[in-house]
């Protein structure tokens, strides 16, 4: 019992950090219609930017304080997603505007091999560490409720509290501001919002700053995970299932979506995989997925899907 | 003498309904496959055969397959390297479980083998569409590289899913050199684009642009959503489970499930929408610019390293390869996000009134 609790513990959080890359692709879709193949791409130039300037700030100023290191590297790595997100907006969706959905798709598809390749020829390619002082030493927990207790990793647990706070801070954005206001707006109706006076293009570069945000968020915590390296791009394909389950269009589904998709990845790997020979968590994720489409073709808080001819 | 049809007037239905109404595309196409076929081998050398050529080939197949899918059905597919690689297995195990299997025959089994799996995995087509569907088919191309990566049956018990073929023989004549190879892999491509070309022009090519139009509408009309979607996926999945096939027996000649990644999924789906959607030509101008891009870019950043006298590292090359690969492909969707073939159709039309253009 103790052993199922642990897996499913564990399921929860990396569901949770899960859900963090689905949220990127999420706020994306729902503002511009644009399905971000990029996000992968994102993640890893985030870290790989996080990961460098907390290397390089210290020496470059001559100082030794960790903490203020990485606080100076994360304003640095923000600042440059800023920069991403603007100048994605600026030179590629602009003009893209109202071009079929396949094309922008494969549009953000070369964003990402741009961001993959312009991040490691500035940043290098090797795997370096992110070190925020996340604690790495696993806690044991409920020890009085079960015999052993439940072995949980604090890291995890961190993470998953982080990024339990981002997914608060975004819903008090999109609820409680005016720009928030306004994106919701264009996610409802771009033509209504235009015509009430929301600069479109303004939304846009908000709303890819935002992407940036949570992109730069994963990758700490993905990096300080497994480090800063090329494989973090990959972490984006371990996402899709988790936004199609979510719908495309909803942010509580994308958390709930990570939460199934997490904890149905790691039961099936312990109680499954020993079967089939392993490995199978990767394409698990897309079954389950499929095998929810069928009954809900539009995911479990998806936009209900209306044809009309 | 100039390229226009003034004056060609057709007589019978059978004139108006050819594949190439015009004579002068007629003989274009005649003297292109002429020049393919005897000119080619004459002028090229090796290298161009395997670097170039032999892919080329190779890809405009897979690719023209991905086309009669996502261009002339509309259903988005990012599973294309899943389907070669479905069909490279199965014709290696035809060809070696199977004594006596001709190659070609291996090849076209292994093709029909995946055009059973492409209707499996089509399957959620009927359900879901747009972009749910591209998620939805990622999961054939995450079980199949999972499949043959784990299940030791597909692979013959090799080890990491690697596996390798002899020099196939079709009926006495050995393909070893890489002219043969370009010869058979000409001759299979030839034939599978006429059949294309009828294809979509056909009752059932019909159908597939309705489907792909509105496929609401296409069902108020009569036509079967079910047979049309799985039509296509089971044809699509044939061209490029042949088109793997020969990747792995003719190109490669040894291979292991990491030639047919997502990546190359990715790239068949840049050739096709590179190209152009819903045209056959398009296919092969996709091909060209994505197989041809990358030689290129390594050998120009080689060179221009060597203007500025600076050592350029073979890892720094294949990043800054992969961001200008990236940055040419956003640059050419917006210059023409119709694909190459519409460049192609738009010069012929200010073709056919060159000189005099009104």
């Amino acid at each position: 019992m103790s052993f199922f609790l642990e897996t499913l513990i564990g399921g929860l959080m990396s569901g949770m950090l899960y859900s963090l890359v689905a949220l990127g692709f999420v706020l994306i879709y729902k503002a511009s219609g644009v399905f971000n193949f990029a996000q992968g791409a994102m993640v890893l130039f985030a870290a790989l930017s996080m990961a460098r300037f907390s290397e390089w700030i210290p020496l470059w100023l001559g100082m030794d304080n960790l903490f203020m290191a990485n606080l100076l590297a994360i304003a640095v790595s923000a600042v440059v997603m800023f920069a991403v997100a603007w100048l994605i907006e600026r030179l590629v969706l602009r003009h893209l505007v109202n071009q079929e959905g396949a094309t922008l798709l494969m549009a953000t598809l070369g964003i990402g091999y741009f961001l993959d390749g312009i991040g490691q020829t500035i940043f290098g390619s090797d795997i370096y560490k992110i070190d925020v002082g996340m604690p790495k030493e696993p806690v044991m927990m409920l020890e009085s409720v079960f015999d052993g207790g439940i072995l949980i990793n604090k890291e995890d647990f961190v993470a998953a509290f982080i990024a339990a706070m981002l997914v608060l801070a975004l819903t008090i954005f999109f609820q409680k501001t005016a720009t928030g206001r306004a994106l919701r707006a264009v996610a409802d109706d771009h033509q209504a919002a235009q015509s009430i006076g929301i600069p479109l293009g303004r939304i846009w570069v908000i709303v890819w700053c935002v992407a940036g945000i949570t992109a730069l968020v994963a990758g700490i915590i993905w990096g300080s995970k497994l480090g800063a390296q090329f494989s973090l791009a990959t972490v984006a394909l371990r996402a899709f299932p988790v936004v199609i389950l979510g719908g495309l269009t909803s942010v509580p589904g994308a958390i709930l979506g990570g939460l199934i998709i997490g904890v149905g990845e790691k039961l099936s790997e312990v109680y499954l995989g020993p079967y089939v020979g392993g490995g199978i968590e990767i394409w698990f994720a897309y079954m389950l997925a499929l095998v929810f489409l069928l009954f809900r073709p539009q995911g479990l808080f998806g936009e209900k899907i209306i044809d009309r001819v | 003498m100039f390229y226009r049809e003034n004056g060609q007037f057709k007589t019978t239905y059978q004139s108006d309904q050819q594949i190439f109404a015009i004579p002068q595309d007629r003989w274009a196409i005649l003297a292109i496959i002429a020049f393919a076929f005897i000119g080619i081998p004459l002028l090229v050398d090796e290298y161009l055969f395997r670097a170039i050529l032999i892919p080329f080939l190779i890809l405009s197949l897979a690719a023209l397959g991905v086309n009669i899918l996502v261009g002339y059905c509309g259903q988005i597919t990012l599973g294309a390297g899943a389907s070669m690689a479905v069909g490279a297995y199965a014709a290696y195990n035809f060809l070696i479980r199977i004594n006596g299997m001709p190659a070609l025959a291996a090849i076209l089994l292994g093709g029909l083998v995946a055009a059973v799996a492409g209707i499996v995995f089509g399957a959620p087509s009927l359900r879901v569409r747009g972009l749910y569907l591209a998620v939805a088919t990622l999961a054939a191309q995450f079980f199949w590289d999972w499949a043959f990566l784990r299940i030791k049956w597909f692979t013959n018990n090799a080890s990491s899913g690697s596996v390798s073929i002899a020099d196939i023989n079709l009926l006495g004549w050995t393909i070893s050199s890489p002219t043969d190879k370009y010869l058979f892999c000409l001759g299979i491509l030839v034939v599978f684009s006429l059949a294309a070309k009828n294809l979509v022009r056909g009752s059932i090519g019909r159908q597939w642009m309705a489907i792909r139009d509105m496929d609401v509408a296409a069902t108020v009309i009569g036509i079967r959503p079910m047979y049309a979607k799985l039509s296509a996926f089971a044809v699509s999945s044939f061209y490029i489970g042949v088109a793997g096939a020969l990747w792995g027996f003719v190109h490669l000649g040894s291979w292991e499930p990491a030639a047919f990644s997502i990546d190359r999924s990715f790239q068949l789906l840049f050739m096709v929408i590179i190209g152009g959607m819903g045209a056959i030509a398009g296919s092969f101008f996709g091909a060209a610019f994505i197989v041809i891009l990358p030689i290129f870019l390594n050998q120009m950043l080689a060179l221009v390293g060597g203007w500025f006298g600076v050592e350029v590292s073979i890892a720094l090359v294949s990043h800054v390869e992969i961001m200008v690969f990236g940055a040419l492909i956003v640059f050419f969707l917006i210059v023409e996000p119709h694909g190459i073939a519409r460049l192609w159709s738009t010069g012929r039309e200010k073709l056919r009134l060159w000189p005099f253009p009104h």
